[in-house]
């Protein structure tokens, strides 16, 4: 125990983990803490005033206790600052509350929470505050409720003790729709519990009455068992099953039964037919039945909604990964900064971003070099290196250095709010399948009160007495319930789980359409491969190299295109402006620089505008690479040789799509000897180069044509409109355009792992949803007859209906527990987790 | 036997009892996290290392 947790025991080698937060320590550095007697290693001043905080209160046991690394606390200052702004009233009115003249009460959304320890620590550090009445910190929505007395203590000095120890502390106040979710939780589970309860209180008096039934028992006492068990099922009915009466009125009102009439029917005949018996003291009562099937049905709908409820939190957590505070510079370039609220900043701001903190919005690096962590949004858990220019998006962690950023988009606008759009929204639409099995459901029920119309006459007119606890099995034993929640639950928790693996399904048809391809359509650039390409080699025809790449850089200045990428980073830094900049997607560019009007892009393009044909024997060394052209109106200027890395899981994709049956397939607007060197090395047998993208799209529609299926995986920026034709789209969503596209399926990380997780995903949910749906229909028509034939007497029907619904619940949820094993096999910050002592 | 006639009443205020309890409970919010508590009772009172008066290590709060 007293090694407190640190596998590395007294080492002190230079790639030694920082024991706070696991991230290496830089060598020559020595930040030390007395943290259990002995002396640790830590990697900035900011761990090291953590670490001392937790150990001098006392609290070093969090160490022992935790399950991973904490966060890195470099950003300690701002962290500060940030719980200082709590105090601002425009910032953090909408988490408090007034609970008395004294007392007040804060929601606080806390960042960097890992593990069970660190709700640990944090609610220790509070209880450890003078003023602070009641701190809770909730594990799985990592929210922390704090109730204090505002003579003694205030927010902002709350904020800040929770940011000595290291975690980041913002205002939550939940969105409507959140506030209706956890109400509607809250709602259902006092209906579980009331049901719940009265339900043992009416079967223990029934099993009474069925003892006495055989037994023989007082009448008196018989009557008085009858009315207790009403008196309880009142309540029950009433109050607890209200959402099913008001689910079928609804239902009735608009012409479409749902399932919840024939359950309301089944309860309604059931409860009125025992009422009625106890009080003309003839007949069966079936409280118990009422009571139980009430209460099952309850709880398959709570596990539906804690699902769902999961799911929005989640969403939620990537929705306040900004933090509330940044620091705008006074001046470009300069030193001298504010503390403003998030809110306030706007596009063309400068903001400054120490190291340790989270950026507040989307950006562009103006200074500084660092590495950014953006693995909460992508799941992608490499840490991506940056450099001036290169975008950063708002809620990524800056792990390294320093930067200044220039601000590009902020609030609704970045890209952190769009995927959380789109997530809002993938979960919102009712995938077809289920859409179908509602109205199958619709249908079914409506066969359902047919039959049990019929099954009522019929025992009426043959035996009398038996009518009502048959027609009343029928009915409950047939309700539909399971087939209704069968697809809803399982894509929930699907979409949910794919989210953590980076892979963003923003249509909830997406995953089931995943299942159905027949054809898995490639691009190359920036798909297949990196599309990271660096300038290999320039020939200036007619023009000096250093020419040749200001022009062009000048030209690409606006595009997103990976080549002009690499052709913009080859640019001196002074490079002319160029005019009249259009752009043709899928082919280049043109502008004027100077006087002269330029073309660039591939060849095809510019020999199509310009007429010029670049001579086969100038790039005859470099057959596997692509080629951008540089042409004027007299002839061709330059030539440009760029090269591009295949991803390394391109391979491994490719053969496991093959061998869950689908071809593979590779439509690229390269030139020949480069998409067949792809291919090749690849093993695509079908593969067209030389596209442009009114070619793709041709080519696709030819292969729907001939009833395939197509999944189109493109860069997501100029293949916009084969992603539309294809069945399925899956854009590659990287840095700042992660979100911006339009397609089924967003890979967040731009890894094309996602594709084979999307694929593996969308099989499981498929074999899930078959499983239900098999289950519910085999369930209903094997208890339809054996029900009609009065083999099911109502208390079996109501445990075989219910217990049907929870099987279907179960089994869905089981896909979001499931989880693939990771699958990066380099973590940077190279920490083996402390273990739990 | 007569007994019953007075116990089933009393069961009910009992009922009564507990469902109220149960309303209370959800409404304070005693059933939001159902996670955390589990690993809570794991971690209450922790004698940190008796030989660590971490000496000299300047932090201004030992006011656990």
């Amino acid at each position: 125990m007293n090694d407190n947790g640190d596998p590395n025991g007294g080492r002190h080698d230079g790639a030694q983990p920082c024991f706070h937060c696991g991230a290496p320590v830089p060598p020559g550095s020595d930040w030390r803490a007395m943290v259990g007697g002995v002396a640790r290693s830590l990697c900035c001043p900011g761990c090291r005033a953590v670490a001392e905080t937790i150990a001098g209160a006392g609290h070093a046991g969090y160490y022992q206790r935790r399950a991973e690394p904490a966060r890195n606390a470099a950003g300690m200052s701002d962290l500060l600052a940030g719980a200082a702004a709590l105090d601002h009233p425009s910032l953090a009115g909408g988490c408090q509350r007034d609970l008395d003249a004294h007392r007040r009460e804060a929601t606080l959304m806390i960042a960097g929470i890992s593990c069970a320890a660190c709700v640990w620590l944090i609610e220790r550090r509070l209880a450890g505050v003078p003023g602070v009445l009641q701190a809770e910190v909730n594990l799985p929505t990592h929210r922390l409720t704090v109730r204090w007395d505002r003579r003694r203590t205030s927010l902002g000095a709350i904020g800040a003790e929770i940011a000595r120890v290291g975690y980041l502390a913002q205002p939550y106040s939940p969105d409507a729709r959140r506030r209706t979710l956890a109400g509607q939780r809250r709602a259902l589970l006092r209906r579980l519990g009331v049901a719940g309860l009265l339900g043992m209180q009416v079967m223990t008096l029934s099993v009474a009455l069925y003892g006495g039934a055989w037994y023989g028992m007082d009448p008196a006492m018989e009557i008085f068992f009858r009315w207790s068990a009403l008196l309880l099922s009142v309540p029950v009915v009433a109050f607890c099953a209200s959402p099913f009466l008001a689910g079928a009125w609804r239902g009735v009102r608009r012409a479409s039964p749902g399932m919840d009439l024939p359950v309301t029917l089944g309860i309604a005949l059931a409860f009125g037919a025992s009422a009625w018996a106890t009080f003309t003291n003839r007949g069966e009562v079936y409280f118990d039945s009422v009571a139980m099937f009430v209460f099952l049905l309850l709880g398959a709908r709570y596990l539906e909604l804690a699902a769902r409820a999961r799911a929005a939190d989640a969403t939620e957590r990537l929705a306040v990964a900004t933090p509330d505070t940044a620091r705008r510079l006074r001046l470009p370039h300069g030193d001298d900064y504010e503390i403003v609220a998030s809110a306030a900043l706007r596009p063309g701001d400068w903001v400054q971003v120490p190291d340790g903190a989270t950026l507040a919005a989307d950006g562009v690096i103006a200074a500084g070099e660092s590495v950014f962590s953006e693995a909460h949004l992508s799941g992608e858990s490499a840490p991506v290196p940056k450099r001036p220019g290169d975008r950063v998006i708002g809620g990524s962690l800056n792990l390294a250095h320093p930067v200044t950023v220039r601000v590009s988009a902020c609030g609704e606008h970045t890209v952190l709010a769009s995927i959380v759009r789109l997530l809002e929204r993938a979960h919102r639409e009712r995938p077809r399948l289920a859409r179908l099995a509602d109205r199958a459901a619709g249908a079914f029920v409506l066969v359902v009160l047919l039959l049990a119309l019929v099954t009522a006459l019929y025992w009426q007119a043959h035996a009398p007495g038996e009518w009502l606890p048959v027609t009343v099995a029928v009915l409950i034993v047939t309700c539909p319930c399971a087939l209704s929640l069968a697809t809803p639950a399982a894509v929930t928790s699907a979409l949910s789980a794919l989210m953590r693996e980076g892979v963003l399904v923003t249509r909830g048809d997406a995953l089931e359409n995943s299942t159905r391809v027949t054809h898995w359509v490639f691009d190359k650039t920036g798909t297949l491969t990196e599309g990271r390409p660096r300038l290999v080699r320039t020939f200036g025809l007619g023009l000096p190299e250093q020419e040749a790449h200001a022009i062009a850089a000048a030209l690409e200045r606006g595009s997103q295109h990976p080549l002009a990428e690499a052709l913009r980073q080859a640019a001196p830094p002074a490079a002319a402006p160029a005019k009249e900049l259009r752009s043709f997607p899928g082919g280049g560019v043109s502008g004027s620089v100077g006087k002269t009007r330029y073309w660039l892009g591939a060849p095809a393009f510019v020999t199509r505008h310009t007429g010029h044909v670049l001579d086969q024997a100038v790039c005859a060394g470099y057959p596997e690479h692509s080629l951008a052209v540089l042409a004027d109106r007299e002839c061709i200027r330059a030539a440009f040789v760029l090269g591009d890395r295949i991803r390394p899981r391109a391979a491994a994709l490719v053969e496991e799509l093959r061998s869950r049956g689908g071809e593979v397939w590779l439509l690229s607007g390269d030139r020949d000897s480069a998409v067949q060197a792809t291919a090749a090395s690849l093993a695509i047998a079908h593969w067209e180069s030389g596209l442009a993208p009114g070619d793709k799209l041709q080519r696709v529609r030819a292969l729907q044509r001939t009833g395939a299926v197509v999944a189109m995986v493109g860069d997501g920026s100029n293949d916009s409109p084969v992603l539309a034709q294809a069945q399925v789209s899956i854009a590659m969503g990287t840095g700042a355009r992660m979100a911006a596209v339009n397609a089924d399926v967003v890979l967040l990380g731009g890894e094309l792992a996602g594709v084979s997780a999307l694929a593996a995903t969308g099989w499981r949910t498929r074999r899930v949803i078959r499983q239900n749906l098999a289950w519910a229909l085999l369930y209903n028509f094997g208890a339809l007859p054996a029900a009609a034939l009065g083999l099911v007497p109502p208390w079996l029907a109501a445990a075989g209906m219910s217990a049907s619904s929870l099987v279907v619940v179960a089994n869905a949820l089981r896909l979001g527990r499931q989880r693939r094993p990771a699958h990066d096999d380099t973590p940077v910050t190279g920490r083996a987790p402390a273990q739990v002592a | 036997m007569e007994i019953v006639y007075l116990l089933l009443p009393l069961a009910g205020v009992l009922v009564v009892a507990i469902g109220a309890a149960l309303l209370w409970a959800v409404r304070s919010g005693q059933f939001d996290d159902l996670e955390g508590p589990a690993y809570r009772i794991l971690m209450d009172d922790d004698p940190v290392a008796p030989d660590d008066p971490a000496p000299g290590d300047g932090a201004p709060h030992a006011d656990d």
